[in-house]
């Protein structure tokens, strides 16, 4: 399964193609410091722009363990595996993860999103990653699989820093674990046009209602894209507005929410961002931009809560 | 290495190729099919869209041996599917309708509308070809001219594609 050969810069590199899970991961702990690729949206970009040069390829798009979905019974998780694309998240998974499949509608082009995979955005760990601001609000994990074993990683837990994730150097990410949506999840990004755009900024937010009787009084999901060195949670934000809606009965009223819990959620969103200015935008542009996308997010996604709710509204 | 694949309905081999190379280097550089066009090489413009097991990709940015054994359609193929002596009726739209100025863009956007307009029943409607067409960029301006000819192509009697 390997084959070895100069390049046009006299370098060799590998081209490593497994045919199973078991043999991509043996092909990892042998050569740790081979690239998994899969869209290629990513690494081919910096290979042919020598920006990169790596000793081996490790090619994933013949591992079939690595492209289905499924939804696990009874805990209400749906295990993503690494290679489900961003075109299939849209066709597929609109449902079961609306946030997620939003976001996938957000990258690139047509092309890009044919190609592109969730494990792909993960691994690469860009702060600007569409699926990272939607995995953090939805308390998403990563599976990543070793020759030692396998091991989940709270996506929370996972970026680093810029372009750095938690991976060991003979792990491979299988797969993503996403809790089912038990309400209505929003995301918005911020680009110069509307297609092929990497993200100023983006955020997430989803609502997990309280449930009557069972003790739980519903909670706040948020995830910051593109304004930080690594994709990041807003938990001061979360708190307060899960605060909000279980002191004043708003799961159960779904009455409107009061403008000042608007604009003061939007406020924490943006507080809790650590943006730089670089060639997309300034640091203060995207925590302006910030606050309206979660102020925006949170509107939207409480219109659609008590729209489920059958809940009336007047003007 | 050596790297076989379907192009076009034809059994192409490539040898010596480099294992960083992309498909679209192989295509151009080694099977003499320069109809895919180089310019970004990081999947912005989709000037080398082929499709790949029916699918539309940027031939930049897959590797070439993510191709080996896999079925490629390029521009070239179109004309293959049309008859030798005929353009594609895709082809035939992006000249009846004015839609090529220099023309680099062009065979992308074909396998692309290509692709969408097999896959539509009718004419699609604009936002539907706009959003397909998101991913090809073309800097002579010439985006209405080339909604028109995918429209043409979609209206004109016969199944177009």
């Amino acid at each position: 399964m390997t084959r070895l050969s100069l390049g046009k810069h006299g370098k060799a590199m590998e081209f490593l193609q497994p045919t199973t899970l078991a043999e991509a991961i043996e092909a990892k702990a042998a050569h740790p410091g081979a690239v998994p690729i899969a869209g290629g949206t990513d690494v081919m970009v910096e290979i042919n722009f020598d920006m990169r040069r790596p000793g081996a390829l490790l090619d994933l798009t013949r591992v079939p363990e690595l492209t289905c979905w499924e939804q696990a019974s009874g805990d209400g998780v749906v295990r993503l595996g690494a290679g489900v694309t961003y075109a299939r998240l849209i066709a597929e998974l609109g449902g079961l993860l609306p946030g997620l499949a939003m976001a996938a509608r957000t990258v690139g082009s047509p092309q890009i999103r044919n190609r592109g995979t969730i494990g792909g955005n993960l691994g690469a760990a860009s702060p600007a990653g569409d699926c990272h601001p939607v995995l953090l609000a939805a308390g998403a994990a990563v599976q990543a699989a070793s020759v030692r074993g396998t091991r989940l990683i709270p996506v929370a837990e996972f970026f680093l820093a810029p372009k750095r994730n938690a991976l060991h150097s003979d792990e491979l990410i299988t797969s993503v674990l996403v809790p089912r949506a038990r309400g209505p999840q929003q995301f918005a990004k911020i680009g110069t046009r509307n297609a092929m755009v990497i993200a100023v900024c983006a955020f997430a937010l989803e609502l997990r209602p309280a449930r009557v009787g069972s003790g739980d009084e519903g909670s706040v999901g948020t995830g910051i894209g593109s304004a930080g060195p690594t994709p990041l949670r807003a938990p001061a934000a979360e708190e307060f507005l899960a605060g909000v809606l279980a002191d004043a009965g708003l799961w159960e009223s779904a009455g409107p929410l009061p403008d000042p819990v608007l604009r003061r959620f939007a406020e924490l969103a943006a507080a809790a961002a650590r943006p730089i200015d670089d060639v997309r935008g300034t640091a203060a542009y995207r925590r302006h931009a910030l606050a309206v996308l979660a102020r925006r997010t949170l509107a939207w996604a409480w219109d659609s809560y008590r729209a489920g709710r059958g809940a009336s509204r007047c003007g | 290495m050596r790297v076989t694949m379907t192009v076009n309905g034809e059994t192409m081999t490539a040898d010596n190729v480099w294992e960083g190379e992309s498909l679209l280097f192989v295509l151009r550089e080694r099977l003499a099919l320069p109809g895919s066009k180089n310019a970004c090489e990081q999947g912005e413009c989709g000037s080398c869209t082929v499709l790949l097991d029916d699918v539309p990709v940027c031939a930049c940015l897959v590797a070439a041996g993510q191709a080996a054994g896999r079925q490629v359609l390029t521009v070239e193929g179109l004309r293959a599917l049309a008859g030798q002596e005929q353009l594609h009726p895709v082809q035939q739209a992006f000249i009846d309708a004015g839609a090529v100025q220099c023309g680099f863009c062009t065979p992308g956007l074909i396998v692309q509308a290509y692709h969408l307009l097999r896959h539509s029943r009718g004419v699609p409607a604009d936002p539907d070809i706009r959003e397909a067409l998101a991913g090809n960029l073309c800097r002579c301006t010439g985006y209405e001219k080339i909604l028109d000819a995918v429209r043409l192509a979609a209206g004109r009697p016969g199944d177009a594609v």
